[in-house]
């Protein structure tokens, strides 16, 4: 399946179906975890809808069955500790056959608990300490301006993550070196492991911080894809200026007991809350 | 007996071989490209500056950045000689060589110049004297470390026709140089630069031509010591290492870094296992106090002297 990259128009039923399909990765994602007694359900599911919106609203350009194309778009998973849901968001765009998706965390399994790119086609760079991915990345859309190619790479950070020192490093080079190609989304999900971010260290104002260092900003509602394709569809913001989406997300979203929880970071499901999530996600398809 | 190391007619400084060959081979490939942190002056990559422009890419005063950087010009299909003072490329961003080099797998050689102690009177914020140590420990990260400007070149050479992540440990300390010009350097195999039967003196870095001389001092009374350059740190040459230990039954490692953990240390770790035998192992014991390069050398006894009694030590003589 190749995608058409399209920045245009958005089709009619696409949000429709990005909505199933986000409920189709949560509820893997959801399987996963729960079966591996191991995960990050809160980051995963305030990010599944970006990732969705991604791969399968006609954003990004690529093409499972030739993941090496020097031509493709990237994208880059700064966040890494929410790779179920790429695994998942990966095995559903064709990259790997979704039964893999069971073999999760399981010894010797591809689909380690960050992810490698070694093992996973799709995967870009392998992340999993914060404050790597982004600065990756900005070296990825270096080579682009360089080869002076249209390729787009996009990178999804988490907020908490923007506590990292390295991360500030990048978005100063990616400014300098004027990478309008490069496209940043920040899941501004407002809580990281410990506590709320605010609480912890505080990030705002968020944007104002990205418009100091050069950055074209936009903000979205993170888990409404008609939203999201509406801003990607905007994209380059401005002339020579890297583009940054604060995608404010909801942390657990489309769970009532997981959503905006700062122990569900990590938490695992017991069976029955997994059975009584699955209801939700379920019920919230039509 | 003195307690100088006679000094060489001629010195040279390699990081000139390292710019000079990177010139080279940014000419023929436009894939190749520099990452540096403010350090185009003190990487005499200012060369590849002037002759090839918008080749170098300057990150600024942010080593995380730079190596990050680096791997994500590697995805984007260039080749990325990232290169800055060793002490701030290695253990500043230590976690990007471990993660986005070596266990990505990203095809980014990173370039430490001023390793060690050159940068002797600045003091132990300025030394480099834990990078062989640091880096040796990563997986899949080649490590090397050049005598001279001959081998300094090749192992740039080799770097670049190297597929992955390879660190190129070199210097500004002022060498003479030991390989002959049809000197060929391969990743992974040690070069003995003299024979002997007696004993074996392991070194790499700019300690080679100091361990040639103190194989000269033993000459003088009767003793023949085998001279090996351990260029690659990583992968280590084991075969040379057995063969030292079966053959001349005692070795002593010199290196230019801190005495637990680098050259000796892996060396120390395939004798231990393959072929006990007596070794002395030949470093910096800790933080150095203040001083120049040679006069720090030369104060832990890394010269002909020092290198030549711990030989003897060795041999019980």
């Amino acid at each position: 399946m190749t995608t058409d990259g399209a920045s245009g128009a958005i089709r009619a039923g696409t949000v429709e179906t990005l909505r199933q399909r986000a409920i189709d990765v949560r509820l893997r994602d959801l399987k996963m975890i729960h079966g591996a007694r191991l995960g990050h359900i809160g980051g995963e599911f305030s990010a599944a809808d970006i990732l969705v919106t991604l791969y399968f609203g006609g954003v990004l350009r690529y093409d499972p069955q030739n993941p090496d194309d020097p031509e493709r778009e990237r994208f880059v998973l700064s966040k890494g500790h929410s790779a179920a849901a790429l695994y998942t968001t990966l095995a559903l765009a064709g990259y790997f056959e979704e039964s893999e998706l069971d073999t999760f965390l399981q010894p010797h399994s591809a689909l380690n608990g960050h992810p490698d790119r070694n093992k996973v086609p799709g995967v870009e760079t392998n992340t999993g300490p914060l404050g790597h991915g982004f600065p990756v990345a900005v070296g990825i859309a270096l080579s682009g301006a360089m080869d002076d190619a249209d390729r787009r790479t996009f990178v999804l950070t988490g907020d908490g993550e923007l506590q990292e020192g390295s991360m500030w490093e990048a978005a100063m080079a990616a400014d300098h070196y004027r990478l309008d190609k490069l496209v940043c989304i920040v899941d501004r999900n407002r809580l990281q492991q410990g506590d709320r971010t605010e609480l912890t260290m505080a990030l705002d104002p968020l944007p104002d911080k990205f418009r100091a260092f050069g950055w074209a900003v936009r903000e979205v509602d993170g888990n409404d894809p008609a939203a999201l394709l509406e801003v990607f569809a905007a994209l380059p913001f401005e002339t020579d200026k890297p583009n940054c989406i604060i995608a404010n997300t909801t942390k657990g979203k489309g769970i009532s007991f997981i959503e905006d929880r700062k122990e569900w970071h990590h938490r695992i499901p017991t069976d029955e809350e997994y059975a009584q999530a699955v209801v939700e996600l379920e019920g919230s398809r039509a | 007996m003195t307690a100088q190391t006679p000094a060489p007619a001629e010195l040279f400084d390699c990081r000139d071989a390292f710019a000079e060959t990177l010139v080279e081979l940014a000419q023929a490939d436009p894939r190749v490209v520099a990452v540096v942190n403010d350090s185009l002056g003190s990487t005499k990559l200012s060369k590849l500056d002037k002759a090839l422009p918008g080749r170098v890419i300057n990150v600024g005063i942010a080593e995380q950045d730079m190596v990050g950087i680096g791997a994500g010009l590697a995805n984007g299909g260039k080749v990325p000689f990232v290169s800055g003072a060793s002490p701030f490329l290695t253990a500043r961003a230590l976690e990007q060589i471990k993660v986005d080099a070596a266990y990505t797998g990203a095809n980014v050689k990173l370039v430490g110049v001023s390793s060690g102690v050159a940068y002797g009177e600045l003091g132990p914020t300025h030394h480099s004297i834990e990078d062989i140590a640091w880096t040796r420990a990563i997986d899949r990260l080649v490590v090397i470390v050049p005598a001279d400007p001959v081998e300094t070149a090749q192992a740039i050479r080799a770097a670049y026709d190297y597929e992955g992540p390879v660190f190129v440990r070199t210097s500004r300390i002022g060498v003479p140089i030991v390989h002959p010009d049809d000197y060929r350097f391969e990743i992974g195999r040690s070069v003995r630069l003299r024979d002997g039967e007696d004993v074996t003196i392991m070194a790499n870095g700019v300690v080679v031509a100091r361990a040639l001389a103190a194989a000269e001092l033993l000459a003088a009374d009767g003793v023949e010591a085998r001279v090996v350059n351990m260029a690659t740190v990583a992968p280590l040459d084991r075969e040379a290492i057995v063969a030292a230990a079966t053959e001349t039954g005692g070795i002593v490692t010199a290196e230019e870094a801190i005495v637990r953990g680098g050259l000796g240390g892996a060396v120390a770790e395939v004798v231990a296992e393959e072929a006990p035998v007596r070794m002395r192992l030949l470093g910096f014991p800790g933080f150095c106090p203040t001083g120049s390069a040679t006069f720090l050398l030369d104060h832990f006894g890394l010269n002909a002297d020092g290198i030549a009694a711990a030989a003897r030590e060795v041999i019980g003589s």
